[in-house]
């Protein structure tokens, strides 16, 4: 059988950056599925066209997320893509590894699949992409018996991730991974197995730079900060300022609040306390001289995603400051309370935000037991379009 | 039948810190950029870890992550992880490892950088490998774009970091929608509906209450629906809910580019990227017109931002019409908002530039 020529592709094995071509290439010299999964892209190529059906429910016994079903529109001139399901791995916190647990997974995975991975999906998962419904059982057998899990997928708890944290990076002002470890173990029902409106993902930043923009990409956003004042060493600010940085220009000038001043003489950088947002740009720019302040903890906000389907929305701040220690107890009661109001109240497909857009804050705020802060919204309202409850009135 | 344990959850990432990792848990005191991918923290001990960074396609096979895997094992011990734009980083605890790892890295063709003020990696999503609803690819338009960006990812003296991530729909499941440069891939054209099938595939109430501006109604006599065509923008939504509402047009699927947003918090709060060039066509292999369009972006605001500047603050400072002029992409009726937030985004001051 002559070898089908891939020529589209081919021009993208060309040029200085990895080619994901070459990887699929490589897989496909092992493994049919591969070698269709190049056929069908060269034809999506030529045509300007997907070739995925939208997918059946597929899943492994247990659980009902975690394997996205996905058929070849074309499966005659594809038969070894008629059925390319995906399985989301839940990925260690942070994206660390041993080689050991990295083989372990292309071992596994080589032996079930096709052998082609995303390290690693959008929301965090390692992503096996390709195998067949009958292979989907044996092959979470193995990974499980291997100590890996399902990621969440569908109407559920969807896979939380989060920054590096305190493995790395002084600026964690509480401890990302063990969080996100905790609340991925704690929760387990609510990601293998659908039972909301819609999908509900919690990211974790430890600082306010938010690595893993949490503000955007996920409903529940915890990100790191402190309340008390930055922590500045005068002596390091002094080697800044020596070594040529322009402190007043590219500190102070742009730091949004004003907070800042730099002494030129005595060579000394002071924060106004009340005035600092804790923005990070500071800190970012002199990481030798300021860091956060010792009172940490983090801001829970709520609401973000895509733009489907009422506009994108990033998350705003609920909990201005709460203290994130194990077993992270009061940060699970909220969660909990947020999801049961969210459930009993969620149209289909209707995101945790939409749903605060719809109902209002103030029914949100009174059904999780929030009090409103002003730190909860950039303004008040303009319109006097004011709800009034019952025990507020006069009868 | 063998009875599965379920629930397990993840494995523990404690037990894949490195030592110096371990021993230095929450007492890092500072880090340094030591050049473009390379990334010094030192701790309040004084311990030392250098962090190679190195770009990759995101799809990858296991003989990709093999070989990384090889090269973890011999310059650091068997220690790594993934960044959250797909980048793997070395962890190396011994520095005198680090210029023999980026000469392997540099013979071995892989990109070392996308840290400091640099061009990262692009987070992007399936496309025509996996999607069920693709306008566009993502893989094809991600290799080239940083073919063609390439040295940006291998510098880190911009104006300021620069994040581009790419979407092949709107449903954009790599959340395009804060970022420097935002690549998106959109429909032009209202479905074409299988009014013999629909019924058989679908939930007539869920594919109507899919559309976010109520252009679909149900349609009785053909037990489907039907489209107020004025109303459809071809979000694609009712396609995701409902195959027989074919979306997918070859020959009017596009791209938007969208600029300016960002999700740190830094200077400026978090905003969203908004609408720069409407339509580019879909030309793969290489995608020229979107390449050419991000260069010229990037080359204008490289050129013109001052220090510090993100794309969004530096067209926060200069404003939009300037933004539009310097860039010589052409302002129509179709970058006004005309979706339920649009009054606010209009300008009701008479401060704008001539």
């Amino acid at each position: 059988m002559t070898e089908r020529k891939t020529p589209l592709l081919d021009e993208l094995e060309k040029g200085p950056w990895p080619s994901f071509v070459t990887q699929i290439k490589e897989a496909a010299e092992k493994n049919d599925s591969a070698k269709d999964l190049l056929l069908q892209l060269e034809q999506s190529f030529r045509e300007k066209k997907g070739h995925w059906k939208h997918g059946g429910i597929v899943g492994v016994r247990g659980y009902g997320a975690g394997v996205i079903g996905r058929y070849s529109d074309k499966p005659e001139e594809y038969p070894n893509i008629a059925e390319f399901h995906t399985l989301r791995i839940n990925q260690p916190s942070g994206w660390f590894y041993s080689t050991k647990a990295l083989r372990t997974v292309c071992d596994l995975w080589e032996k079930h699949g096709s052998g082609l991975t995303n390290f690693h999906g959008s929301t965090g998962d390692v992503i096996l992409l390709g195998t067949t419904t009958n292979e989907l059982q044996p092959t979470f057998d193995d990974f499980i018996d291997a100590g890996f899990d399902l990621g969440g997928s569908g109407s559920a708890l969807r896979t939380p991730s989060c920054c590096c944290g305190p493995a790395r990076c002084e600026w964690a002002c509480f401890d990302t991974l063990d969080l996100c470890n905790d609340l991925t173990h704690a929760f387990q029902d609510e990601m293998h197995r659908p039972m909301w409106p819609y999908k509900f993902k919690i990211k974790i930043s430890g600082c306010p730079n938010d690595c893993v923009a949490a503000i955007a990409r996920s409903d529940l956003s915890i990100i790191g900060t402190w309340r008390d004042n930055l922590q500045i060493n005068q002596e390091e600010v002094k080697k800044y300022a020596e070594s040529g940085m322009d402190i007043r220009g590219m500190v102070c000038e742009k730091c949004p609040t004003k907070a800042l001043t730099f002494n030129v003489e005595t060579k000394e950088l002071s924060c106004k306390f009340e005035d600092c947002t804790r923005c990070m740009h500071c800190i970012n720019t002199m990481p030798k001289a300021i860091r956060p302040g010792k009172e940490k903890g983090a801001t829970i906000l709520i609401g973000g995603k895509a733009t489907i389907l009422r506009s994108a929305f990033l998350s705003w701040v609920i909990v201005p400051f709460m203290k994130l220690e194990p077993p992270y107890t009061e940060l699970k009661e909220l969660i909990e309370k947020i999801w049961e109001w969210w459930d009993e109240n969620g149209k289909t497909r209707e995101r945790v935000g939409e749903l605060i857009y719809r109902l209002g804050m103030g029914n949100f705020l009174r059904a999780v037991g929030l009090e409103p802060v002003p730190q909860m919204v950039k303004e008040p309202r303009a319109n006097p379009y004011i709800f009034w409850q019952a025990d507020e009135i006069s009868k | 039948m063998k009875l599965s344990r379920t629930d397990l959850g993840p494995p523990d990432y404690r037990e894949m810190l490195p030592p110096v990792i371990k021993e230095n848990y929450g007492q890092w005191a500072y880090h340094e950029y030591i050049r473009p991918g390379v990334i010094k923290h030192v701790s309040e001990k004084g311990a030392e870890l250098f962090t190679v960074r190195v770009g990759s396609p995101r799809l990858v096979n296991v003989d990709y992550i093999r070989d990384i895997c090889d090269l973890a094992d011999k310059y650091c011990d068997g220690y790594l992880r993934f960044t959250s734009r797909n980048n793997v980083e070395f962890l190396l605890s011994n520095g005198a490892n680090v210029e023999p790892l980026l000469d392997e890295l540099k013979q071995k063709g892989y990109p070392v950088g996308g840290t400091g003020r640099s061009i990262s990696n692009i987070v992007h999503t399936q496309g025509w490998i996996h999607c069920h609803t693709p306008a566009t690819d993502a893989s094809g338009i991600v290799k080239a774009v940083m073919d063609d960006l390439y040295d940006y990812f291998t510098r880190d003296d911009l104006p300021a970091k620069l994040r581009i991530a790419m979407a092949c729909c709107l449903n954009m499941c790599g959340a395009v929608h804060c970022s420097d440069i935002a690549i998106l891939g959109i429909h032009r054209t209202v479905p074409r509906i299988d009014h013999e099938r629909l019924s058989k595939v679908c939930e007539i109430p869920t594919v109507v209450a899919s559309c976010p501006t109520a252009a679909i109604k149900p349609d009785p006599k053909k037990k489907s629906v039907k489209i107020t065509e004025e109303k459809c923008m071809y979000c694609g939504n009712c396609f995701t809910m409902c195959p027989a509402m074919e979306i997918m047009d070859p020959d009017n699927d596009g791209i938007a580019i969208l600029v300016g947003g960002k999700v740190s918090n830094a200077r400026m709060a978090p905003a969203f990227s908004r609408l720069a060039i409407p339509f580019l066509p879909n030309n793969p292999p290489r995608w020229p017109e979107v390449t050419e369009a991000v260069r010229n972006i990037v080359e204008t605001w490289v050129a013109d931002a001052k220090k510090g500047e993100r794309m969004g603050e530096w067209i926060n400072r200069i404003g939009w019409e300037r933004f539009f002029a310097r860039t010589g992409i052409p302002f129509t009726d179709k970058h006004i908002d005309d979706y339920i937030f649009s009054v606010p985004t209009f300008r009701s001051t008479t401060n704008f530039k001539w």
